[in-house]
């Protein structure tokens, strides 16, 4: 069983709390590697039902950056940045292992539970999956489910109009979500996830669904939300890495001697040097297309 | 191969017509000697006396009495089984459960039947409550278990079918296991549930043997748990089995009642459609 249900506002048990509002605006102005490190991934790994899917990830992500994961299919991205707010909890046979430390706390410590992680790391994800319910409880859901019930209208408008999807349904909000088409479908999964006013967003593939129109929507909403959050976005892309990101993580399949695969983080650096002049030879044969 | 499938739909609506049929021609008779305003209005049930009465709302009360009690153990427990299963239980824990539910449904009637009578009514006494021997409420209580394997599959079938998406999404936005399984899974899976509550209440009302052995044979209007009473099924099964002449208007009563059986049910599938396609939560 979970943990029961906490009804108190946002503030989790066993997180110290984000740095307060003003900071972020200071911590734009920093050169990116020098802003404060939000996640610190030592050595992480992941194992599903024994099988090694991913290793030895040191990875730092900063605040108020846009970091995207690229790489070859099964390379573990999705792994990776489901290790971020522990979804990977849900899966049964996977197991993590070596730190991720959360401003300076691991994620996976004895005393943090999963569930207070996933109300301050929120989740978009690749295939858009609105509830089935109004739109208008879709992004009520989390903010009721965290027992943030005051002024629920305002929380509601807000997060729609930082999706970009306010015009759209403010004449439709108790209309079915699945009504709405993919893109904003999606827009509707994001502003889901800002309702309850995570300090991180995660997205995996959230465009790979989409036309131009709503992934440049997409893309321009990125841009907008790293002024106040954390962004890490799993992109097949490599344009729409270029465009939105500050950072880049490029991951690769390493083949064991004895034919296993297995996920391991080849490079990170700022993306304008991943996709210029990276160190790494294999990361320069999959941005110039040449995949090896 | 097309024919014979079209045959194979082509006997079944043979026979419901069939069963539709053989229920009218007598029930309609009846109607001929006794008017539909008594039948249906009057609380007097004595079909094989002399004067006979033919009230059918004590037989109708009494059905009442026990699908109530049926409904609450198998709907809630149920459900609250089909939850456990479908979005707690670890295999080993299904390893054990769904077995024992399958052992549960397969245990004949006759048997739940005689242990309400000699089992479940002397416990009910024995803690103090002074119920009949024939009582309504162990009779539903045991339906109510016969009828739990039935609502807790269905419904963890309609919940297993929501996509995990909807799941991996809830979580992803801070909830627990529990308001994931309430507020999500639950709502997309309203259809499927429902339709298995509904099928359990028709079972309930149809439900014959256990009523016949542990309810009793007292036609009475009585929404009393601890009273003895008579439902439409037990009516038309004991005196199916007795000796009524064929043709005689005691006869047909039993055709009258199992009509009436029909229609309620009937009414309550129509009337369980409409609402499901109201508040259903359609996904993709
Ligand atoms: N639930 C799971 N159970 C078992 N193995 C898994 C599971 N999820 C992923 N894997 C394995 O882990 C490896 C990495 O998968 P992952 O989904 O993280 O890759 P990815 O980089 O996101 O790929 P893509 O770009 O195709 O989404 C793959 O070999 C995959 O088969
Ligand atoms: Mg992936």
């Amino acid at each position: 069983m979970d943990a029961p249900p906490t009804t108190t506002g946002t503030q989790p048990r066993g997180l110290q709390p984000e740095t307060m509002a003003g900071a972020s605006n200071e911590s734009i102005e920093l050169p990116m590697d020098q802003r404060e490190v939000v996640f610190d991934c030592r050595e992480l790994g992941v194992r599903y039902a024994g099988v090694r899917a991913l290793r030895d990830v040191d990875l730092n992500i900063h605040r108020n950056t846009v970091t995207a994961l690229i790489g070859p299919s099964g390379c573990g991205k999705s792994t990776f940045l489901r290790c971020l707010n522990r979804m990977n909890d849900l899966i049964p046979s996977a197991v993590v292992d070596g730190a991720c430390l959360y401003h300076d706390e691991d994620l996976y410590g004895p005393q943090i539970d999963a569930i207070e992680v996933r109300k301050r790391i929120g989740m978009v994800f690749q295939k858009p999956n609105p509830f089935p319910k109004s739109i208008y409880d879709n992004v009520a859901f989390g903010p009721r489910v965290l027992g943030m019930k005051d002024g629920l209208d305002d929380r509601i408008e807000q997060a729609l109009r930082r999706a970009a999807l306010w015009d759209e349904v403010k004449d439709r909000l108790r209309q079915g979500a699945l009504g709405l088409s993919g893109g904003q479908q999606q827009r509707l999964c994001i502003a889901r996830a800002l309702a309850v006013e995570p300090d991180v967003i995660l997205m995996d593939e959230p465009c790979s669904a989409l036309d131009p129109i709503s992934t440049a929507a997409i893309e321009d909403l990125m841009t907008d939300l790293k002024s106040e959050y954390t962004v890490v976005i799993v992109t097949h892309n490599m344009q729409q890495a270029a465009r939105v990101a500050d950072m880049t993580a490029f991951f690769s399949v390493d083949q064991g001697e004895t034919g296993t695969r297995c996920g391991v983080l080849i490079e990170v650096d700022s993306t304008e040097k991943i996709f210029t002049k990276p160190s790494n030879e294999r990361t320069e044969a999959y941005v110039t297309g040449r995949f090896g | 191969m097309i024919g014979v499938l079209a045959l194979c739909a082509v006997i079944s609506i043979l026979v419901t017509v069939g069963i539709v049929v053989a229920l009218m021609v007598p029930s309609l008779e009846f109607f001929t000697e006794v008017s539909p305003a008594e039948f249906f209005t009057t609380a007097k049930w004595a079909p094989l006396f002399k004067p006979a009465a033919f009230g059918v709302l004590p037989l109708i009360t009494g059905t009442l009495n026990t699908t109530f009690w049926a409904c609450t153990i198998c709907l809630p427990l149920g459900l609250g089984t089909a939850i456990y299963l479908s979005e707690y239980a670890r295999p080993r824990a299904r390893a054990v459960i769904k077995p024992v539910l399958e052992v549960l449904a397969g245990i004949p009637t006759v048997v739940l039947g005689y242990f309400a009578l000699t089992f479940l009514t002397p416990l009910l006494r024995s803690l103090g409550w002074q119920v009949e021997i024939f009582n309504a409420f162990s009779a539903g209580i045991i339906i109510g278990v016969l009828l739990l394997p039935t609502v807790a599959s269905l419904s963890e079938d309609a919940m297993k079918a929501v996509p995990s998406s909807l799941r991996e999404g809830s979580f992803g936005l801070g909830a627990n296991r529990f308001q994931v399984s309430t507020r999500v899974v639950v709502p997309a899976a309203i259809s499927g549930i429902a339709a298995s509550f509904v099928l359990a209440i028709s079972r309930a009302i149809g439900e014959t043997t256990i009523v016949l052995i542990a309810a009793g044979q007292l036609a009475h209007v009585s929404f009393m748990p601890g009273d003895s009473v008579e439902t439409m099924t037990a009516f038309i099964a004991a005196t199916g089995a007795g000796d009524v002449p064929v043709g005689s208007i005691s006869y047909k009563t039993i055709f009258a009642v199992g009509l009436t059986l029909f229609v309620i049910t009937l009414l309550l599938n129509i009337v369980a459609i409409r609402m499901v396609r109201r508040f259903r939560e359609v996904y993709e």
